[in-house]
Protein backbone atom coordinates (compact mmCIF):
# COMPACT_ATOMS: atom_id res chain seq x y z
CA UNK A 1 0.00 0.00 0.00
CA UNK A 2 1.38 3.59 -1.10
CA UNK A 3 2.50 4.95 2.32
CA UNK A 4 0.77 8.28 1.75
CA UNK A 5 -2.60 5.82 2.01
CA UNK A 6 -1.79 4.22 5.06
CA UNK A 7 -1.28 7.62 6.83
CA UNK A 8 -4.26 9.58 5.60
CA UNK A 9 -7.18 6.57 6.19
CA UNK A 10 -8.48 5.69 9.61
CA UNK A 11 -9.96 2.36 8.61
CA UNK A 12 -7.77 -0.23 9.88
CA UNK A 13 -7.52 -4.43 10.35
CA UNK A 14 -9.22 -4.06 13.94
CA UNK A 15 -11.95 -0.71 13.10
CA UNK A 16 -14.15 -3.22 11.92
CA UNK A 17 -15.78 -3.81 15.36
CA UNK A 18 -16.38 -7.53 14.24
CA UNK A 19 -15.04 -10.88 15.96
CA UNK A 20 -15.94 -12.43 19.21
CA UNK A 21 -17.65 -9.93 22.22
CA UNK A 22 -17.52 -7.03 20.35
CA UNK A 23 -19.50 -5.45 22.32
CA UNK A 24 -17.26 -5.05 25.38
CA UNK A 25 -14.00 -5.95 23.52
CA UNK A 26 -12.40 -3.83 20.51
CA UNK A 27 -9.07 -5.74 19.50
CA UNK A 28 -7.06 -8.77 20.59
CA UNK A 29 -2.99 -8.19 20.12
CA UNK A 30 -0.37 -10.37 19.85
CA UNK A 31 3.47 -9.39 20.04
CA UNK A 32 6.59 -11.60 19.56
CA UNK A 33 9.71 -10.00 20.11
CA UNK A 34 12.57 -11.58 18.26
CA UNK A 35 16.28 -10.32 18.10
CA UNK A 36 19.15 -11.50 15.29
CA UNK A 37 22.07 -12.76 16.71
CA UNK A 38 25.49 -10.73 15.94
CA UNK A 39 23.94 -7.40 16.29
CA UNK A 40 23.77 -5.27 19.10
CA UNK A 41 20.30 -4.43 20.70
CA UNK A 42 18.98 -1.45 18.92
CA UNK A 43 19.83 0.77 21.51
CA UNK A 44 23.55 -0.27 21.39
CA UNK A 45 23.80 -0.10 17.51
CA UNK A 46 24.78 2.62 14.68
CA UNK A 47 23.43 4.07 12.69
CA UNK A 48 25.01 1.51 9.43
CA UNK A 49 24.27 -1.42 11.54
CA UNK A 50 20.55 -0.27 12.03
CA UNK A 51 20.75 -0.35 8.13
CA UNK A 52 22.45 -3.43 7.93
CA UNK A 53 19.78 -5.46 9.64
CA UNK A 54 16.94 -3.72 7.82
CA UNK A 55 18.40 -5.35 4.74
CA UNK A 56 18.58 -8.76 6.15
CA UNK A 57 14.62 -8.00 7.05
CA UNK A 58 13.98 -7.45 3.73
CA UNK A 59 14.76 -10.78 2.83
CA UNK A 60 12.82 -12.25 5.96
CA UNK A 61 9.89 -10.14 4.58
CA UNK A 62 9.89 -11.57 0.93
CA UNK A 63 10.24 -14.77 2.17
CA UNK A 64 6.25 -14.08 4.30
CA UNK A 65 5.20 -12.90 1.02
CA UNK A 66 6.86 -16.14 -0.88
CA UNK A 67 4.76 -18.25 1.65
CA UNK A 68 1.65 -15.83 1.55
CA UNK A 69 0.70 -16.73 4.78
CA UNK A 70 -0.85 -13.15 4.76
CA UNK A 71 -1.79 -10.55 2.42
CA UNK A 72 1.12 -8.81 0.87
CA UNK A 73 3.72 -6.99 3.08
CA UNK A 74 5.63 -3.76 2.75
CA UNK A 75 8.73 -2.61 3.93
CA UNK A 76 8.75 1.09 4.98
CA UNK A 77 11.76 3.02 6.20
CA UNK A 78 10.64 5.58 8.72
CA UNK A 79 14.50 7.43 8.35
CA UNK A 80 12.51 10.60 6.14
CA UNK A 81 9.10 9.92 6.82
CA UNK A 82 7.55 12.86 8.61
CA UNK A 83 6.60 12.97 12.39
CA UNK A 84 3.34 13.30 11.58
CA UNK A 85 2.73 10.50 9.40
CA UNK A 86 4.58 8.17 12.57
CA UNK A 87 2.34 9.46 14.80
CA UNK A 88 -0.56 8.74 12.55
CA UNK A 89 0.37 5.20 12.71
CA UNK A 90 0.81 5.73 16.24
CA UNK A 91 -3.10 6.50 15.99
CA UNK A 92 -4.10 3.43 14.66
CA UNK A 93 -2.10 1.14 17.25
CA UNK A 94 0.18 0.13 14.45
CA UNK A 95 3.79 1.40 15.76
CA UNK A 96 4.32 1.85 19.24
CA UNK A 97 5.26 5.70 20.28
CA UNK A 98 8.45 4.56 21.35
CA UNK A 99 9.27 3.82 17.06
CA UNK A 100 7.55 6.65 16.16
CA UNK A 101 9.93 9.28 18.68
CA UNK A 102 13.20 8.06 17.00
CA UNK A 103 12.98 6.91 13.28
CA UNK A 104 16.58 6.83 12.24
CA UNK A 105 17.23 3.55 11.37
CA UNK A 106 13.95 2.20 11.77
CA UNK A 107 11.37 0.43 9.36
CA UNK A 108 7.86 -0.97 9.91
CA UNK A 109 6.37 -3.60 7.62
CA UNK A 110 2.58 -3.83 7.05
CA UNK A 111 0.31 -5.99 5.55
CA UNK A 112 -2.18 -4.89 3.12
CA UNK A 113 -4.94 -5.23 5.30
CA UNK A 114 -3.23 -3.62 8.41
CA UNK A 115 -3.19 -7.12 9.99
CA UNK A 116 0.24 -7.83 10.48
CA UNK A 117 2.49 -4.74 11.63
CA UNK A 118 6.54 -5.55 11.84
CA UNK A 119 8.54 -3.17 13.65
CA UNK A 120 11.90 -3.48 13.25
CA UNK A 121 15.01 -2.10 15.58
CA UNK A 122 12.37 -0.34 17.60
CA UNK A 123 13.05 -1.74 21.28
CA UNK A 124 13.89 -5.47 20.14
CA UNK A 125 15.25 -6.11 16.48
CA UNK A 126 12.01 -7.27 15.54
CA UNK A 127 8.46 -6.86 17.00
CA UNK A 128 6.13 -8.79 14.88
CA UNK A 129 2.32 -7.99 15.74
CA UNK A 130 -1.02 -8.93 14.88
CA UNK A 131 -4.11 -7.11 15.48
CA UNK A 132 -7.22 -8.40 15.47
CA UNK A 133 -10.84 -7.33 15.98
CA UNK A 134 -13.04 -8.78 18.72
CA UNK A 135 -11.00 -11.02 21.18
CA UNK A 136 -9.20 -12.86 19.50
CA UNK A 137 -6.43 -14.25 20.82
CA UNK A 138 -5.60 -17.49 19.64
CA UNK A 139 -6.19 -16.51 15.34
CA UNK A 140 -3.47 -13.69 16.22
CA UNK A 141 -1.12 -15.48 17.37
CA UNK A 142 -1.82 -18.06 15.03
CA UNK A 143 -1.29 -15.59 12.06
CA UNK A 144 1.90 -14.20 14.23
CA UNK A 145 3.38 -17.72 15.04
CA UNK A 146 3.20 -17.94 10.97
CA UNK A 147 4.87 -14.61 10.04
CA UNK A 148 7.49 -15.29 12.72
CA UNK A 149 8.50 -18.84 11.00
CA UNK A 150 8.66 -17.34 7.43
CA UNK A 151 11.07 -14.85 9.01
CA UNK A 152 13.46 -17.20 10.99
CA UNK A 153 13.74 -19.29 7.98
CA UNK A 154 15.50 -16.24 6.72
CA UNK A 155 17.17 -14.68 9.57
CA UNK A 156 19.26 -16.03 12.38
CA UNK A 157 17.22 -15.84 15.57
CA UNK A 158 18.92 -15.30 19.11
CA UNK A 159 17.79 -18.50 20.70
CA UNK A 160 19.09 -19.73 24.06
CA UNK A 161 18.34 -23.28 24.74
CA UNK A 162 17.04 -22.74 28.47
CA UNK A 163 15.99 -18.63 28.17
CA UNK A 164 14.41 -18.82 25.17
CA UNK A 165 14.18 -15.66 22.66
CA UNK A 166 16.73 -13.18 23.72
CA UNK A 167 15.40 -9.59 24.14
CA UNK A 168 17.25 -6.17 25.11
CA UNK A 169 14.67 -6.52 28.21
CA UNK A 170 14.89 -9.54 30.55
CA UNK A 171 11.13 -8.80 31.13
CA UNK A 172 10.54 -10.06 27.26
CA UNK A 173 12.59 -12.97 27.21
CA UNK A 174 11.62 -16.47 26.78
CA UNK A 175 8.39 -16.33 24.24
CA UNK A 176 8.55 -12.84 23.81
CA UNK A 177 4.64 -12.77 23.93
CA UNK A 178 3.05 -10.13 24.70
CA UNK A 179 -1.03 -10.63 24.79
CA UNK A 180 -3.36 -7.78 25.00
CA UNK A 181 -6.78 -7.07 24.53
CA UNK A 182 -8.56 -3.84 24.42
CA UNK A 183 -11.75 -3.58 26.44
CA UNK A 184 -14.24 -0.61 26.67
CA UNK A 185 -15.23 -0.93 30.35
CA UNK A 186 -17.94 1.98 30.71
CA UNK A 187 -20.76 0.07 33.00
CA UNK A 188 -17.82 -0.77 35.66
CA UNK A 189 -16.17 2.51 35.48
CA UNK A 190 -19.64 4.33 36.13
CA UNK A 191 -20.34 1.49 39.06
CA UNK A 192 -17.33 2.14 40.62
CA UNK A 193 -15.99 -1.13 40.21
CA UNK A 194 -13.07 -1.31 38.07
CA UNK A 195 -10.34 0.18 40.98
CA UNK A 196 -10.80 -3.06 42.74
CA UNK A 197 -11.02 -4.92 39.56
CA UNK A 198 -7.73 -3.69 38.17
CA UNK A 199 -6.15 -4.25 41.38
CA UNK A 200 -7.32 -7.64 41.43
CA UNK A 201 -5.55 -8.31 37.58
CA UNK A 202 -1.98 -7.72 39.04
CA UNK A 203 -2.57 -10.47 41.60
CA UNK A 204 -3.22 -12.47 38.23
CA UNK A 205 0.31 -11.78 36.44
CA UNK A 206 -1.77 -9.13 34.59
CA UNK A 207 -1.41 -5.74 33.74
CA UNK A 208 -3.79 -3.04 32.71
CA UNK A 209 -2.90 0.01 30.73
CA UNK A 210 -4.36 2.95 29.11
CA UNK A 211 -5.76 3.30 25.80
CA UNK A 212 -1.90 3.86 24.35
CA UNK A 213 -0.50 0.67 25.98
CA UNK A 214 2.42 0.98 28.65
CA UNK A 215 2.26 4.46 30.58
CA UNK A 216 -0.47 5.78 29.13
CA UNK A 217 -3.76 6.96 30.81
CA UNK A 218 -6.86 5.54 30.04
CA UNK A 219 -8.87 7.57 27.00
CA UNK A 220 -13.14 6.81 26.73
CA UNK A 221 -13.10 3.64 29.19
CA UNK A 222 -11.30 2.18 27.06
CA UNK A 223 -8.54 0.09 28.71
CA UNK A 224 -5.38 -2.62 27.96
CA UNK A 225 -5.23 -5.82 29.82
CA UNK A 226 -2.10 -8.05 29.08
CA UNK A 227 0.70 -10.80 29.83
CA UNK A 228 3.38 -9.80 32.30
CA UNK A 229 5.30 -13.13 32.52
CA UNK A 230 7.03 -14.02 29.08
CA UNK A 231 9.24 -17.24 30.60
CA UNK A 232 8.25 -20.35 32.02
CA UNK A 233 4.90 -20.69 30.85
CA UNK A 234 4.62 -21.76 26.58
CA UNK A 235 2.58 -19.15 24.72
CA UNK A 236 -0.80 -21.27 24.60
CA UNK A 237 -0.47 -21.21 28.99
CA UNK A 238 0.20 -17.42 28.32
CA UNK A 239 -3.07 -17.24 25.88
CA UNK A 240 -5.36 -19.46 27.72
CA UNK A 241 -4.81 -17.73 30.95
CA UNK A 242 -5.59 -13.96 29.80
CA UNK A 243 -8.30 -15.52 27.70
CA UNK A 244 -10.28 -16.53 30.37
CA UNK A 245 -9.40 -13.83 33.10
CA UNK A 246 -10.63 -11.39 30.14
CA UNK A 247 -13.70 -13.22 29.46
CA UNK A 248 -14.13 -12.77 33.61
CA UNK A 249 -13.33 -9.49 33.04
CA UNK A 250 -16.25 -9.19 29.98
CA UNK A 251 -19.08 -11.18 32.19
CA UNK A 252 -18.58 -8.27 35.13
CA UNK A 253 -18.74 -5.61 32.39
CA UNK A 254 -21.87 -7.55 30.90
CA UNK A 255 -23.33 -7.52 34.37
CA UNK A 256 -22.89 -4.14 35.21
CA UNK A 257 -24.43 -3.01 32.01
CA UNK A 258 -27.60 -5.54 32.92
CA UNK A 259 -27.63 -3.36 36.26
CA UNK A 260 -27.72 -0.29 34.65
CA UNK A 261 -29.95 -1.06 32.22
CA UNK A 262 -32.61 -2.16 34.97
CA UNK A 263 -32.11 -0.08 37.74
CA UNK A 264 -31.42 3.57 35.91
CA UNK A 265 -32.73 2.93 32.94
CA UNK A 266 -33.94 6.68 31.83
CA UNK A 267 -30.54 8.10 33.52
CA UNK A 268 -28.44 5.69 30.89
CA UNK A 269 -30.55 6.43 27.87
CA UNK A 270 -30.14 10.62 28.78
CA UNK A 271 -27.00 9.85 29.07
CA UNK A 272 -26.65 7.73 25.55
CA UNK A 273 -28.68 10.52 24.43
CA UNK A 274 -26.94 13.73 25.38
CA UNK A 275 -23.98 12.58 24.43
CA UNK A 276 -25.29 11.70 21.29
CA UNK A 277 -26.61 15.55 20.91
CA UNK A 278 -23.48 16.88 22.11
CA UNK A 279 -21.35 14.71 19.42
CA UNK A 280 -23.59 16.13 16.60
CA UNK A 281 -24.47 19.58 17.44
CA UNK A 282 -21.18 20.66 18.74
CA UNK A 283 -19.04 23.14 16.87
CA UNK A 284 -16.06 22.97 19.51
CA UNK A 285 -14.70 19.56 20.64
CA UNK A 286 -11.76 18.87 22.51
CA UNK A 287 -9.74 15.63 22.03
CA UNK A 288 -10.59 14.46 25.42
CA UNK A 289 -14.68 15.27 25.49
CA UNK A 290 -15.11 13.77 22.04
CA UNK A 291 -13.45 10.26 23.62
CA UNK A 292 -15.08 10.71 26.82
CA UNK A 293 -18.41 11.29 24.33
CA UNK A 294 -17.77 8.99 22.27
CA UNK A 295 -17.53 6.24 24.90
CA UNK A 296 -21.22 7.17 26.01
CA UNK A 297 -22.09 6.38 22.48
CA UNK A 298 -20.73 3.24 21.92
CA UNK A 299 -22.12 2.02 25.08
CA UNK A 300 -25.19 3.19 23.68
CA UNK A 301 -24.76 1.44 20.97
CA UNK A 302 -23.40 -1.58 22.33
CA UNK A 303 -26.36 -2.12 24.69
CA UNK A 304 -28.87 -1.17 21.87
CA UNK A 305 -30.37 2.13 23.15
CA UNK A 306 -28.83 4.03 20.02
CA UNK A 307 -30.09 2.54 16.45
CA UNK A 308 -28.05 3.49 13.56
CA UNK A 309 -24.60 4.26 14.62
CA UNK A 310 -22.16 1.60 13.62
CA UNK A 311 -19.67 0.57 16.23
CA UNK A 312 -16.88 0.43 13.16
CA UNK A 313 -18.07 4.71 12.56
CA UNK A 314 -16.73 4.97 16.16
CA UNK A 315 -13.70 2.95 16.17
CA UNK A 316 -12.41 4.87 13.22
CA UNK A 317 -13.61 8.32 14.53
CA UNK A 318 -11.30 6.93 17.49
CA UNK A 319 -8.29 7.26 15.40
CA UNK A 320 -9.58 10.03 13.02
CA UNK A 321 -10.08 12.60 15.79
CA UNK A 322 -6.96 12.46 17.19
CA UNK A 323 -4.47 15.35 17.10
CA UNK A 324 -2.30 13.61 14.17
CA UNK A 325 -4.53 12.54 12.04
CA UNK A 326 -6.58 15.75 11.82
CA UNK A 327 -3.64 17.65 11.04
CA UNK A 328 -2.40 15.18 8.34
CA UNK A 329 -6.38 14.99 6.71
CA UNK A 330 -6.05 19.11 6.70
CA UNK A 331 -2.42 18.52 5.47
CA UNK A 332 -0.88 21.56 7.39
CA UNK A 333 -0.32 21.76 11.45
CA UNK A 334 -3.10 23.31 13.43
CA UNK A 335 -2.97 25.09 16.48
CA UNK A 336 -5.60 23.38 19.10
CA UNK A 337 -8.26 25.41 18.80
CA UNK A 338 -8.79 24.72 14.96
CA UNK A 339 -7.98 21.26 15.90
CA UNK A 340 -11.26 21.09 18.25
CA UNK A 341 -12.84 23.21 15.29
CA UNK A 342 -12.02 20.04 12.54
CA UNK A 343 -12.67 17.76 15.21
CA UNK A 344 -16.32 19.15 16.10
CA UNK A 345 -16.70 19.30 12.03
CA UNK A 346 -15.69 15.89 11.49
CA UNK A 347 -17.94 13.97 14.11
CA UNK A 348 -20.82 15.52 13.24
CA UNK A 349 -20.36 15.13 9.71
CA UNK A 350 -19.74 11.38 10.28
CA UNK A 351 -22.22 10.53 12.74
CA UNK A 352 -25.33 12.52 11.02
CA UNK A 353 -24.37 10.68 7.84
CA UNK B 1 19.97 3.95 18.57
CA UNK B 2 22.69 5.60 20.02
CA UNK B 3 22.94 9.47 20.96
CA UNK B 4 23.20 11.85 17.48
CA UNK B 5 25.55 13.82 19.67
CA UNK B 6 28.16 11.57 20.73
CA UNK B 7 27.42 8.13 19.57
CA UNK B 8 28.01 6.19 23.11
CA UNK B 9 25.00 6.27 25.04
CA UNK B 10 21.69 5.31 23.91
CA UNK B 11 19.82 8.34 22.74
CA UNK B 12 16.18 8.54 25.56
CA UNK B 13 15.67 12.03 24.93
CA UNK B 14 13.73 12.77 22.09
CA UNK B 15 12.91 16.37 20.79
CA UNK B 16 10.72 17.43 18.66
CA UNK B 17 11.22 21.57 17.25
CA UNK B 18 9.63 23.56 15.11
CA UNK B 19 12.52 25.75 13.43
CA UNK B 20 11.26 28.57 10.87
CA UNK B 21 8.26 26.48 9.74
CA UNK B 22 10.62 23.18 9.24
CA UNK B 23 10.66 20.54 12.32
CA UNK B 24 13.57 19.67 13.48
CA UNK B 25 14.18 16.21 15.54
CA UNK B 26 17.12 15.66 17.97
CA UNK B 27 17.51 12.03 19.69
CA UNK B 28 20.42 12.49 22.36
CA UNK B 29 21.51 10.57 25.45
CA UNK B 30 20.59 12.51 28.91
CA UNK B 31 23.74 13.89 29.48
CA UNK B 32 24.20 15.50 25.86
CA UNK B 33 20.80 16.60 25.97
CA UNK B 34 21.44 18.45 29.30
CA UNK B 35 24.95 19.18 28.55
CA UNK B 36 22.73 21.09 25.67
CA UNK B 37 20.59 22.60 27.57
CA UNK B 38 17.74 20.27 26.36
CA UNK B 39 16.29 18.84 29.54
CA UNK B 40 14.08 21.07 31.68
CA UNK B 41 13.15 22.87 28.02
CA UNK B 42 11.23 20.25 26.28
CA UNK B 43 9.33 16.97 27.56
CA UNK B 44 11.33 14.83 27.79
CA UNK B 45 10.13 11.36 27.20
CA UNK B 46 11.76 8.56 28.94
CA UNK B 47 10.75 5.13 29.24
CA UNK B 48 7.83 4.45 31.10
CA UNK B 49 8.56 2.48 34.43
CA UNK B 50 5.69 -0.11 35.26
CA UNK B 51 5.26 -3.25 37.06
CA UNK B 52 7.14 -6.12 35.95
CA UNK B 53 9.53 -3.24 34.69
CA UNK B 54 9.70 -1.70 38.06
CA UNK B 55 10.38 -4.60 39.74
CA UNK B 56 13.46 -5.34 37.75
CA UNK B 57 14.57 -1.95 38.24
CA UNK B 58 14.04 -1.91 42.11
CA UNK B 59 15.76 -5.17 41.68
CA UNK B 60 19.00 -3.89 39.68
CA UNK B 61 19.24 -0.83 41.84
CA UNK B 62 19.75 -2.71 44.87
CA UNK B 63 22.74 -3.30 46.74
CA UNK B 64 25.41 -5.30 44.65
CA UNK B 65 26.33 -7.76 47.18
CA UNK B 66 23.18 -7.89 49.42
CA UNK B 67 20.69 -7.64 46.09
CA UNK B 68 19.91 -10.60 43.81
CA UNK B 69 22.09 -13.17 43.00
CA UNK B 70 23.25 -13.43 46.63
CA UNK B 71 26.69 -15.75 47.37
CA UNK B 72 29.92 -14.01 48.09
CA UNK B 73 31.00 -10.57 47.67
CA UNK B 74 32.26 -11.03 43.96
CA UNK B 75 33.36 -8.16 41.79
CA UNK B 76 30.19 -8.27 39.67
CA UNK B 77 30.31 -5.07 38.45
CA UNK B 78 33.70 -6.17 36.43
CA UNK B 79 31.80 -8.63 34.18
CA UNK B 80 31.60 -7.87 30.47
CA UNK B 81 30.12 -8.77 27.30
CA UNK B 82 32.82 -9.32 25.00
CA UNK B 83 30.77 -9.42 22.01
CA UNK B 84 29.27 -6.02 22.51
CA UNK B 85 31.46 -4.85 25.49
CA UNK B 86 28.44 -3.57 28.26
CA UNK B 87 29.41 -4.30 31.41
CA UNK B 88 27.09 -5.56 34.04
CA UNK B 89 27.36 -2.39 35.80
CA UNK B 90 26.03 -0.48 32.76
CA UNK B 91 23.48 -3.21 32.70
CA UNK B 92 21.79 -2.48 36.09
CA UNK B 93 21.96 1.28 35.32
CA UNK B 94 20.19 1.00 32.27
CA UNK B 95 18.11 -2.22 32.09
CA UNK B 96 19.12 -3.43 29.02
CA UNK B 97 21.20 -6.01 27.72
CA UNK B 98 23.62 -4.97 24.90
CA UNK B 99 23.58 -8.28 22.74
CA UNK B 100 22.07 -11.76 22.68
CA UNK B 101 25.35 -12.56 23.81
CA UNK B 102 25.15 -10.81 27.29
CA UNK B 103 22.73 -13.46 28.29
CA UNK B 104 25.64 -16.30 28.30
CA UNK B 105 28.42 -13.09 30.04
CA UNK B 106 26.20 -12.36 32.78
CA UNK B 107 24.39 -16.06 33.09
CA UNK B 108 25.68 -16.31 36.42
CA UNK B 109 23.69 -13.04 37.51
CA UNK B 110 20.61 -13.05 35.08
CA UNK B 111 19.25 -16.83 36.23
CA UNK B 112 18.41 -15.14 39.75
CA UNK B 113 17.48 -12.16 38.71
CA UNK B 114 15.07 -14.11 36.03
CA UNK B 115 13.25 -16.18 38.66
CA UNK B 116 12.66 -13.11 41.12
CA UNK B 117 11.29 -11.15 37.75
CA UNK B 118 9.65 -13.86 35.55
CA UNK B 119 9.13 -16.81 38.38
CA UNK B 120 11.09 -18.57 36.06
CA UNK B 121 14.20 -19.01 34.11
CA UNK B 122 13.82 -22.02 31.84
CA UNK B 123 12.03 -21.22 28.58
CA UNK B 124 8.65 -23.60 27.57
CA UNK B 125 7.13 -22.63 24.37
CA UNK B 126 7.77 -21.79 20.80
CA UNK B 127 11.61 -22.51 19.51
CA UNK B 128 13.10 -21.76 15.83
CA UNK B 129 13.02 -24.62 13.60
CA UNK B 130 15.86 -24.45 12.38
CA UNK B 131 18.18 -24.59 15.71
CA UNK B 132 15.42 -26.17 17.86
CA UNK B 133 15.22 -30.07 15.75
CA UNK B 134 16.35 -31.77 19.71
CA UNK B 135 14.02 -29.30 21.27
CA UNK B 136 10.65 -29.40 19.55
CA UNK B 137 11.13 -33.59 19.67
CA UNK B 138 11.53 -33.09 23.45
CA UNK B 139 8.17 -31.12 23.68
CA UNK B 140 6.89 -32.96 21.47
CA UNK B 141 8.04 -36.52 23.71
CA UNK B 142 6.89 -34.48 26.90
CA UNK B 143 2.94 -34.39 25.49
CA UNK B 144 3.42 -37.71 24.08
CA UNK B 145 4.21 -39.14 27.57
CA UNK B 146 1.37 -37.15 28.90
CA UNK B 147 -1.03 -38.58 26.55
CA UNK B 148 -0.07 -41.79 27.60
CA UNK B 149 -0.49 -41.95 31.09
CA UNK B 150 -4.19 -40.53 30.55
CA UNK B 151 -4.66 -43.14 27.84
CA UNK B 152 -3.73 -45.75 30.77
CA UNK B 153 -5.59 -43.74 33.63
CA UNK B 154 -8.44 -44.69 30.95
CA UNK B 155 -7.74 -47.82 30.46
CA UNK B 156 -7.74 -47.33 26.72
CA UNK B 157 -4.85 -49.95 25.93
CA UNK B 158 -4.73 -49.84 21.98
CA UNK B 159 -4.11 -46.23 22.36
CA UNK B 160 -1.59 -46.73 24.93
CA UNK B 161 0.37 -49.04 22.68
CA UNK B 162 0.58 -46.68 20.04
CA UNK B 163 1.56 -44.12 21.63
CA UNK B 164 4.51 -46.16 23.44
CA UNK B 165 5.52 -46.92 20.00
CA UNK B 166 5.42 -43.05 18.79
CA UNK B 167 7.49 -42.42 22.13
CA UNK B 168 9.84 -44.73 21.17
CA UNK B 169 10.40 -43.45 17.82
CA UNK B 170 11.02 -40.08 19.41
CA UNK B 171 13.25 -41.27 21.67
CA UNK B 172 15.69 -42.77 19.18
CA UNK B 173 15.39 -39.70 16.98
CA UNK B 174 16.44 -37.44 20.42
CA UNK B 175 19.27 -39.63 20.69
CA UNK B 176 20.55 -39.42 17.31
CA UNK B 177 20.74 -35.38 17.66
CA UNK B 178 17.13 -34.81 16.30
CA UNK B 179 16.40 -33.36 12.97
CA UNK B 180 14.67 -30.31 11.83
CA UNK B 181 12.78 -31.75 9.15
CA UNK B 182 11.39 -34.84 10.96
CA UNK B 183 8.56 -32.92 12.88
CA UNK B 184 6.47 -30.12 11.19
ZN1 LIG C 1 25.22 11.62 23.89
ZN1 LIG D 1 26.59 -8.27 24.81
Amino acid sequence: MPWNRLVSQPQTRWTAATGPDSDVVLSSRVRLARNLEDFPFPHRMNERQARDLIRQVEAGIREVNLMGVCPPVELYRLDDTPYLDRQVLVEKHLISRELAQDARGRAVAISEDEAVSIMVNEEDHLRIQVLAPGLDLYSAWELGSKVDDALEAKLPYAFHKTRGYLTACPTNVGTGLRASVMVHLPALVMTNQAGRLFNTLGQFGLAIRGYFGEGTEPIGNIYQISNQITLGRSEEEILDHLQSVVQQVIGHERRAREHLARQMKAQLEDRVGRAYGILTGARILSSEEAMRLLSDVRLGVEMGILKGVEARTLNELMIACRPAFLQKLAGKELSPFERDLRRAALIRERLVA
Amino acid sequence: MLCQHCSQRPATVHIVKQVNNQREEYHLCETCAREQGHLGLEPAFTLPNFSLQQLLSSLLESDPFTGFGGGPAAPRAELRCSFCGLTFRQFKEGGFLGCSHCYEAFASELGPLLRRVQGSDKHVGKAPRRSGGVLRLRKELAQLRAELQEAVSREEYERAAQLRDRIRDLERRIQAGGDGNAVE
